[in-house]
């Protein structure tokens, strides 16, 4: 007890030391503003200051650490790659995921049947019964490694602990901002097995190229394919297809309905939600001058990119030209000829290279990077390095980091954390030890941002409206005082390692350092607890 | 602004637990508040696709059994248990949910039939956001219609109980700018004891002092709402004399949502949710999968309405789900993803004991795709109708953009 009265006093000391601004009694030493300065960077190019991370970017220089982020292949990244050697699912292709972690059709039919017989029964009996099939479906399931959530779970683990330990903080936060920007949703059938690829072999390889690139390899990807249905469009003039066999094999021209259990003999035709998201989300923007006649043409562009092999062997996309619609189309004024697969590729092209593209990825990045409303000349510039660079995702980041705007006063400190950004930021302030990521992945679950689960394809929400809410910050606050407890399962902290002098170098604000100060008797942990559920940790 | 507080904290209030608590004292609080006979609408969500038709069963039409050769509800016998039971001549209730025949016979229940959502998606995931964010065919609608309804009529010293939600986070329905509180319970709903009241305060203090933060306002709803909370114990709460709600989340969230409701904290929208409604294979008929939903759902719906008594006349519950299912039972003994299905109405001010809706029929050329029961009343101009006619809602153009909601379309489940 004693020894955490110590503790506690020394972190108060510790506070009071940090705050400069708001103390009426005389100037404590200033930190230099290169710190906040540094603070800033670490806040915004990745998920917050580690103990001792603002000394080691002051010693290398904090151009020079905003160079190295801006070029992750150059920082070596192994110690995160161990730590997530543990995760079998993350590194198998689809179709070893599905072979081994997806529910053999007839097990889900037995399983399903049984339920209704034992409507009614007592709980004991339902999971005797429920022993007893799964013994009996056992060579069935032989073949599965794991369960199909596993796949998921794995995932949003392995998100967890590459914000919290990579080297490359900023390639984290891009290829997060890909994620959401071409949001898919772990949620819907069979996408839990296409989500991880597709990050790993979609979004990853392409978040610093050209965004034409990253926009073709989006398109092409089954996870997209799947989530926005794009698969399902045929020409409406296609010959109706006879229904996919029982087990759902998915070859080209036989695309089933997208639950397998639904729609015999559907009648198939245009599916225009993707043409409509690629320019409303991924491109133009909801404003970039596009009509309904547009969003037809492009779905009719956009016929027979579909998936085959979805359940069998490896999901993989194909054109397939029997239900392309190979009529001439006008997109945005201009003329596409009919001629199968090549349509869509021009679509495209015309898409990335759009100026209303350049404008709206541009302000999406500066929404990340430096304010809810980004000052509209610093969007401008991006926009402009955008069109002379070709879409070079790089320079485009570049521009933007490398700003007098992002930098400047009124940036500091003026985006609410996300979820993933208060838990990963919480857990790398406090120097804790993550063994196990499960829970903290459900926690920022619960604080309404279920990692790979956002449903609809505008993916979450990047201003602060969003994310402050009644539920979201009690879950916060109960993080907090649980992660400095050392309540958080598979995690373990030093309480006394926090440093508020370090995560507010411009200080604490009165109410909290007052608050700090009043209560004398908190151990550390309940120091840590409040200074983590802070008003000022919420932001970054 | 300069507090959302609504709390009367120096008042008798925090020393009572609510539920047992005196009802003249809890009343006379929350006159001043304006949140007594505070009109509520409470919205349950079947997340699934329920099956409309074995719910309320048209046993009138052959058609009916025809296509449903295992699992059509048998028509009425004089009240057996074993078939329907019969509302009007020509639909009847599941078995299951005898608990609801009272309330369809003393006219505090209506039912919608044939209601849904004009896109023909028949994905759950489509299907949901549509109906949640009240714009079927737009994916990017950012709130839900819930939330929009707040929007319109703000209230600066609403209580933060104003919209709650009993699942464990927030639902389409209710996102966006409007405050709303989620909470998968009442009880769970509190700072980690283990903290002490000492970090209790300093939360309250530290988010009360950040007065330019628009943390500041949602720091104060939060602490209000755990204070208030903290001095009710959910545990010992206890339903009207007769209202038995079923075991199970469902019975007991709606078990919250009354309990909140008679402790007149100023809920105007509550939802909650529940799952187990997609029966593609052995959905069974007077027995079975459905029919264990069913009971749950009128066993649920049932105890909600004998707990408010009196105060059900300020409430009005509504029923939704995602779309209805084939009107042909599949090679499974289930069936597959539909179209229209079917809502209940109950509550105070509404015109029960009557199906309500155009039926379209079931005959081939009637059927949507030649396969489902077609929508005739869109789910917007029902619940257009609930807002308007219940929590009085002027102008339904902000909450559905893009549709005509007016009262000629209204299905006329209440009274006007």
């Amino acid at each position: 007890m004693k020894r955490g009265l110590a503790r506690a006093s020394a972190v108060v000391a510790m506070i009071a030391l940090a705050v400069p601004t708001v103390v009426a009694s005389g100037p404590p030493p200033s930190p230099s503003d290169e710190d906040a300065r540094i603070v800033h960077a670490l806040n915004r190019l990745g998920y917050g200051p580690r103990p001792g991370d603002v000394e080691a970017v002051r010693a290398m220089g904090l151009e020079k650490w905003i160079d190295r982020q801006l070029h992750p292949e150059r920082i070596d990244d192994g110690a995160v790659r161990s730590r997530l050697v543990g995760y079998p699912t993350l590194g198998l292709p689809v179709g070893k995921l599905i072979e081994g972690y997806e529910v053999p059709r007839e097990v889900k039919r037995e399983i399903q049947k049984k339920r209704a017989e034992m409507d009614g029964a007592s709980e004991e009996d339902t999971a005797r019964t429920r022993r007893e099939l799964m013994k009996e479906l056992g060579g069935s399931m032989q073949g599965m490694q794991g369960r199909p959530r596993q796949v998921v779970e794995e995932l949003q683990t392995a998100k967890v602990v590459r914000a919290v330990y990579s080297q490359r903080q900023l390639d984290e936060v891009l290829v997060d901002f890909w994620m959401n920007h071409f949001n898919v949703f772990a949620g819907k059938g069979p996408e839990k097995f296409l989500v991880g690829a597709y990050e790993r072999d979609v979004i990853r390889p392409h978040a610093w190229g050209r965004f034409e690139d990253l926009l073709k390899a989006t398109a092409e990807s089954p996870a997209m394919l799947f989530y926005l249905d794009n698969w399902l469009s045929s020409s409406p003039d296609a010959q109706p297809r006879a229904r996919a066999r029982r087990g759902g094999l998915l070859r080209p021209g036989r695309p089933a309905p997208a639950d397998p259990q639904q729609g015999q003999g559907r009648k198939r035709g245009l599916n225009e939600n993707y043409a409509r998201e690629v320019m409303e989300l991924h491109t133009l923007g909801v404003d970039g001058g596009y009509t309904q006649k547009d969003v037809t043409e492009v779905a009719r562009c956009f016929t027979g990119w579909t998936i085959r092999g979805l359940r069998q062997g490896d999901p993989a996309f194909v054109f397939d030209g029997r239900i392309h619609d190979g009529k001439d189309k006008v997109v945005l004024g201009q003329r596409i000829k009919g001629g199968g697969q090549g349509e869509g590729q021009q679509v495209l092209h015309l898409l990335a290279t759009h100026p209303a593209t350049a404008r709206f990825i541009s302000m999406k990045l500066a929404r990340r990077f430096v304010a809810d409303d980004p000052p509209a000349a610093l969007v401008d510039r991006a926009a402009a390095t955008f069109r002379k660079t070709g879409g070079d995702i790089r320079a485009v980041v570049a521009a933007i980091v490398e700003s007098p705007e992002f930098v400047s006063a009124e940036a500091r400190s003026a985006k609410v954390k996300t979820p993933l950004e208060f838990v990963a930021s919480a857990v790398r302030a406090s120097g804790a030890e993550v063994e196990d990521g499960r829970e903290l992945a459900r926690r920022i679950g619960e604080m309404g941002m279920p990692l790979y689960m956002q449903q609809p394809p505008t993916g979450y929400k990047d201003t602060s409206e969003a994310w402050v809410s009644t539920s979201g910050l009690l879950s916060r606050l109960n993080l907090a005082l649980d992660l400095a407890a050392g309540r958080v399962r598979g995690v373990s902290v030093d309480a006394a390692s926090l440093a508020p002098d370090v995560l507010f170098p411009a200080g604490l604000s009165e109410p909290t350092r007052k608050t700090l100060e009043r209560e004398p008797g908190l151990d550390a942990a309940r120091v840590a607890g409040l200074v983590l559920g802070s008003p000022e940790f919420q932001r970054r | 602004m300069l507090t959302r507080r609504f709390f009367l904290k120096s008042s008798g209030l925090a020393f009572v637990s609510f539920g047992l608590a005196p009802r003249a004292l809890v009343r006379s609080a929350w006159a001043a508040e304006g949140n007594r006979k505070k009109k509520t609408l409470v919205v349950v969500f079947q997340r699934g696709a329920c099956d409309g038709l074995n719910t309320v069963v048209p046993y009138g039409e052959s058609a009916y059994r025809q296509l449903r050769p295992s699992i059509a509800i048998p028509a009425p016998r004089g009240g057996a248990r074993d078939a329907a039971l019969d509302l009007d001549g020509h639909f009847g209730l599941h078995p299951a949910l005898e608990p609801l025949l009272g309330p369809f016979k003393d006219g505090s229940l209506a039912v919608v039939h044939a209601v849904g959502s004009p896109d023909a998606t028949r994905s759950h995931f489509d299907a949901q956001d549509f109906m949640e964010s009240g714009t079927p065919g737009r994916k990017s609608t950012e709130d839900g219609w819930m939330n929009r309804h707040l929007q319109c009529a703000p209230e600066p010293e609403a209580s933060p109980f104003r919209a709650v939600s009993l699942t464990p986070t927030l639902p389409r329905s209710l996102a966006g700018r409007a405050p709303a509180v989620a909470m998968a319970s009442i009880g769970r709903f509190a700072l980690r004891p283990a903290g002490g009241d000492a970090v209790a305060r300093g939360f309250e203090d530290m988010y009360a002092g950040a007065v330019r933060d628009v943390l500041h306002g949602t720091g104060q709803e939060t602490f209000e709402a755990i204070e208030f909370l903290k001095k009710t114990d959910p545990g010992r709460y206890v339903p009207a004399a007769g209202a038995y709600y079923p075991r199970g989340p469902y019975g007991d969230s709606l078990k919250q949502i009354a309990q909140l409701v008679k402790a007149d904290v100023g809920v105007e929208m509550a939802f909650t949710e529940v799952g187990g409604w997609d029966h593609h294979a052995a959905e069974g008929g007077v027995l079975g999968q459905l029919a264990a939903r069913l009971r749950e759902l009128g066993q649920s719906l049932a105890a909600f309405q004998r707990d408010l008594g009196e105060r059900m006349q300020d409430v009005v519950l509504v029923t939704l789900t995602e779309f209805g299912r084939t009107v042909r039972e599949n090679g499974n003994r289930g069936t597959d993803h539909g179209h229209a299905s079917v809502s209940f109405v109950m509550g105070g001010g509404v015109r029960g004991g009557t199906v309500h809706g155009r039926w379209p029929g079931l005959s081939p050329d009637r059927l949507y795709e030649g396969r489902d029961l077609a929508v005739t009343t869109d789910f917007r101009d029902l619940l257009g109708e609930l807002l308007t006619r219940h929590l009085g809602a002027r102008d339904l153009a902000p909450v559905f953009p893009g549709f005509d909601a007016r009262p000629a379309h209204f299905p006329g489940v209440m009274r006007a």
